[in-house]
């Protein structure tokens, strides 16, 4: 019996020692958490998810402080993702499931502006161009559609219209089950 | 360098598919008749759009530019007959999508006038310089007639660190049902060979080999006819087996020469350029002749149209229009598909207009085209590999882009697919497998998209929060130096009482001098 | 005009399932054919059990799954499984083990995995293994080849041993049945006579035991049918038969009189079936042409082993079973070179 018991504790310390050498001389140097959570989520910087901006929501969630649920720009796809990531059980995302695929931009509809600048001010990514008294307008490229400017506006002139298909950002569907379509069933 | 023994290789896989080019092969039925308006797509090409040079109202004529392209890659797009620009709007446009797209459109006069502002023929082309050149065959709008509609002066660029050994010109032409190359080839053999004069000459190739498959003798001996009393001495003719893909550019290139095109990479990474007969021709227009490309050769053929054939159509043309001019409908018309059997896209209207990049319109019965039945599950059976000219494991690349995992996409080389649509031919469960890879080379071209405008965003967002906080770092010091020279002069009596007198002092002075130039 | 849109290609498509699986019926017809003159009525009454109780079972599991049953039928592959499970099973197997086995192959191995494409591992031969180790006994009781029968069944007299699991009365079961040529093989092996000695024995036939070697042929036949209509890829085949020659060749070789010559290998017991028709099952096999190879040669070999120093007398399932396993990672070590990748022609 006696041997036994050594022969298992001479293995346990041998690959004890063996775990811990390979722990240091392989480490990965790789990111910290935070980085690799803000790269996946969509920098909306809407702040739906309660956290002033995508990078202080990242911090939160490597701190342990945050739900990975909590961002309804990303949707599902940035909470799988996340979840991946750090190995958590997914969660169903909170927010508005409406808008979801259909990606929206902020318009301002300039017969109403007043110039009055708070719409500016609310804007995380500095997408409105304007000053006092002056037209404001969106620059819809950079618009990434977080509704921040909305409620600021006092003469509520600002409107989320979704983007336009081009030909050039038009996608093929996924495959479904029925591949004929009739014609009136066909998108426009 | 000569290739020696040129078509001596074979690329794996492709299929047999009867040709069914008999129905239109040698057939012409003449140059279709303007019809009152035509409708220009501002978008023929693969690249960035053509912004217009013309508003509504503007009269313009034959051959005149419309439109022009301020980025690199695109072609300007001229009007194919006189008349009056009625409005520049989106119109349905021949797309798989049946999105509609900026288009001219153009109200004919009847009397096709040339513009006058054309520029002069070349015929001593082998004194320029290849830029000039190349800048005349942008100027005509010329792009790859096979079907892709890429930006030949961009092709015949290849920068200065590519030497291009071989020009090959794609007379293959493949595809089941499209005869129009065959057509060309036949009747304008001369006109081609002068366009590979040109094309030598501006991409300084050594030698010249033109593919043409083997199911069309008269075309072979026509060109070869050409070549032979043309003092063209590195150019040959090179039979190559019917088999499709053979007219695609990879794949002809590694019959003729040998040398397999680099995944992700272009042929001229490898010192080929390949160019198709068609466009061949139309940089003979552009260069001996000064004329822009306005009209094309497109095949009309099916159980489905009257009188199958080849037709000169100017672009802008409604199809509906054309296919009336090849004797209409007949009851056996089904599906109306723009392109071949294998790589075309069905179109849901006929209203739509003729482009650069309409090759063929195949009006397809129910024989020819019957509805697809709902695919049974993979059965692992291997064939669509077997079938695949780009070597790549179409099943497993199915099985990737039907569970969304884009990244093992891209690991089988999901980019290297040329979509010619083997695969999904050869599969005994009908799974319509380029659909999916294309739907996932799509997703993963706009994800990239939404990553690098994800990217931009927090840029922008971190430049703001800096900004904000630079500001306020200036307000800070701005208030907190304020403070100290109050400070200052609060702890100061004697040099505040200085200050005091030399203001004093000061306002003394200013008063004097203005005194004397008061009016007494 | 408005048009109907699909996409492409456009066409009658050339090849479809269930003609893919009615060609492997068709020929495996052969070697049924010289199963029921040597052996006697039992395998095809097998047969006709076990596709009544697949297709029955097929159809409630789509029901029950949601799924088109008609269509699903039609592609004819539960037919297939039902038909090498039948043949692979002794003649006079009771009833209730047959459907049991069925059920087994088809509800379990397919659908329970997801249904024709999903399973990882062959519903047939697991179906057979179940069998195999749950009822020993009567899983290995064969039939002697005609021409050495003392007693012949007749087709209702089969029919009855099937249905009620006893002889017709005044026979015996040591009467009726015999060992396989792979039994008898081994037996004598252990008693340590020689090979010349066992062949003098009149169970021996030109090249494997008598009768059984025939069997062997007429399969080969049809697997060469489906060779020639490119219904299977060569490569499977030629990777078992030729991974069995080459160890039982090895092995022989080194000591001819305690090693059975390699052509006895290839003619009893299930080798030319399983390397024809059940080893090259597409959804289970490899699918890299070199990884099919490898697929092949590895059962070949691991038919071999068994046969000479494992538990049973006959491996192919076991073998099927085993290299089923490991098919996803040849496939991922022998995916073949991408157009434009790697070694090309230079100039």
């Amino acid at each position: 019996m006696l041997a036994a018991v050594l022969t298992l504790a001479t293995l346990a310390t041998l690959f004890g020692l063996l775990l811990g050498y390979a722990s240091i001389r392989f480490k990965v140097e790789g990111d910290p958490i935070a980085d690799q959570i803000d790269a996946l989520l969509p920098q909306t910087q809407c702040g739906q998810c309660g956290y002033p901006g995508c990078r202080p929501y990242a911090e939160a969630i490597a701190a342990g402080e945050a739900e990975i649920n909590l961002c309804a720009p990303g949707g599902e796809a940035t909470m799988l993702a996340i979840a991946d990531l750090l190995g958590k059980e997914p969660k169903p995302v909170e927010g508005d499931e409406g808008s979801h695929g259909i990606k929206k931009v902020a318009f301002i509809h300039e017969e109403e502006c007043i110039g009055c600048t708070l719409c500016l001010q609310a804007c995380p990514v500095d997408a409105i161009v304007g000053a006092a008294k002056q037209m404001h307008t969106v620059i819809a490229d950079q618009c990434t559609g977080c509704e921040l400017c909305v409620p600021p506006c006092p003469v509520e002139c600002i409107e989320m219209v979704p983007v336009k298909t081009t030909l050039g950002t038009w996608k093929w569907p996924y495959p479904g089950e029925n591949l004929l379509q009739r014609p009136e069933e066909q998108p426009s | 360098m000569i290739t020696r023994n040129p078509g001596s290789w074979d690329f794996h896989g492709g299929i047999h598919r009867p040709d069914m080019k008999a129905l239109s092969a040698g057939r012409y039925l003449g140059k279709v008749p303007l019809p009152e308006r035509l409708v220009i797509p501002l978008q023929q090409h693969i690249g960035t759009p053509a912004e217009p040079l013309v508003k509504e109202g503007d009269q313009v004529y034959k051959g005149q530019t419309l439109a022009r392209v301020s980025e690199y890659i695109g072609a300007p797009i001229h009007a194919p007959t006189s008349g009056t620009v009625v409005e520049i709007a989106e119109h349905p446009v021949p797309h798989p999508s049946g999105l509609s797209a900026p288009c001219i459109v153009l109200q004919a006069d009847g009397r096709d006038q040339w513009w006058d502002g054309l520029p002069e023929p070349l015929p001593w082309f082998e004194e320029l310089d290849a830029a000039v050149l190349r800048e005349r065959i942008r100027w005509a709008g010329v792009v790859g007639l096979g079907g892709a509609a890429f930006p030949t002066s961009v092709k015949v660029n290849p920068g200065p660190d590519r030497k291009i050994q071989t020009l090959v010109i794609n007379g293959a032409e493949c595809e089941p049902y499209i005869t129009c190359d065959d057509y060309l080839m036949r009747t304008e053999a001369d006109r081609i060979v002068e366009g590979i004069r040109v094309l030598m000459h501006v991409v300084g190739a050594d030698e010249c080999l033109i593919g043409i498959e083997d199911n069309k003798p008269e075309a072979i001996a026509a060109i070869k006819k050409a070549v032979a009393e043309s003092d063209l001495a590195t150019t040959r003719v090179v039979t190559v087996p019917t088999r499709y893909p053979m007219g695609g550019e990879k794949q002809l290139i590694k019959v003729l020469t040998g040398k397999e095109v680099p995944s992700n990479g272009i042929p001229a990474d490898i010192g080929v350029i390949c160019i198709n007969v068609a466009t061949t021709a139309a940089v003979t227009d552009a260069v001996m002749a000064g004329r822009p490309l306005l009209s094309r050769l497109v095949t009309v053929t099916g159980e489905g149209v009257r009188n199958p054939g080849n037709l000169e159509v100017p672009y802008g043309v409604p199809i509906s229009h054309v296919i009336a001019f090849a004797g209409g409908y007949t009851d056996k018309a089904y599906k109306l598909i723009l392109g071949g059997p294998m790589m075309g896209f069905t179109l849901q209207d006929d209203e739509v207009p003729v482009t650069k990049a309409t090759n063929c319109l195949l009006v397809a019965s129910r024989d020819e085209a019957p509805d697809p039945e709902p695919a049974l599950p993979c059965i692992r059976c291997g064939r669509c590999a077997d079938a695949c000219p780009a070597q790549l494991l179409p099943q497993q690349l199915y099985w990737y882009a039907r569970a969304k995992d884009l990244e093992k996409c891209q690991e089988y080389h999901l980019f290297d697919c040329i979509e010619c649509g083997c695969c999904s031919w050869v599969c005994p469960s009908h799974i319509p497998l380029v659909q999916y890879y294309r739907f996932a080379k799509t997703e993963t071209w706009a994800q990239e998209k939404e990553k690098q405008a994800a990217e931009e965003a927090r840029r922008r967002h971190e430049a703001r929060v800096e900004r904000l906080e630079r500001l306020e770092r200036e307000r800070k010091a701005r208030l907190r130096k304020k403070k100290e020279a109050l400070d200052k002069k609060a702890a100061d009596p004697a040099g505040r009482k200085a200050a005091i007198d030399a203001a004093v002092q000061r306002a003394a002075e200013r008063k004097a001098k203005r005194r004397p130039e008061e009016p007494s | 005009m408005k048009f109907p849109v699909h996409t492409s290609p456009y066409g009658r498509l050339p090849n479809d399932v269930s003609r893919v699986m009615a060609q492997v019926l068709l020929a495996l017809v052969p070697g049924v054919i010289a199963m029921v003159w040597y052996f006697g009525w039992g395998v095809v009454i097998n047969m006709a059990i076990a596709t009544a109780t697949a297709v029955a079972a097929e159809a409630l599991v789509l029901a029950v799954r949601n799924r088109p049953v008609k269509r699903t039928l039609s592609d004819l592959s539960a037919v297939v499984t039902a038909v090498l499970l039948a043949i692979a099973l002794p003649p006079l197997l009771p009833w209730w083990l047959t459907v049991l086995g069925t059920l087994f192959a088809i509800v379990f191995v397919k659908h329970l995995y997801g249904g024709l494409g999903y399973n990882p591992f062959n519903p047939a031969m697991a179906a057979y293994v179940l069998l195999l180790i749950s009822f020993p006994v009567d899983m290995t009781r064969w039939l002697p080849p005609e021409m050495l029968a003392e007693v012949r069944l007749d087709f209702l007299q089969t029919l009855y041993v099937i249905f009620t699991g006893t002889l017709p009365d005044a026979l015996t079961w040591d009467a009726v049945t015999s060992a396989t040529p792979l039994d008898e093989m081994r037996t004598h092996l252990e008693f340590n006579e020689t090979i010349s000695e066992i062949r003098q024995s009149p169970l021996w036939g030109d090249f494997g035991g008598r009768g059984w070697e025939w069997v062997g042929n007429w399969f080969l036949l049809g697997g060469l049918f489906l060779l020639w209509r490119r219904v299977i890829a060569w490569q499977i085949p030629a990777g078992v038969l030729a991974g069995l020659l080459l160890s039982a060749g090895f092995f022989w070789m080194l000591d001819p009189e305690t090693v059975p010559f390699p052509a006895f290998h290839l003619f009893s017991g299930g080798t030319i079936l399983g390397a024809f028709f059940i080893a090259t099952d597409p959804v289970t096999a490899s699918t890299t042409p070199r990884g099919r190879l490898i697929y092949g040669f590895l059962i070949g070999v691991i038919v071999f082993v068994i046969r000479t120093w494992g538990g049973y007398p006959d491996a192919v399932a076991f073998a099927v079973l085993m290299m089923n396993m490991a098919a996803p990672t040849i496939d991922y070590y022998t995916r073949p070179r991408v157009f434009g990748t790697g070694r090309r022609d230079d100039e």
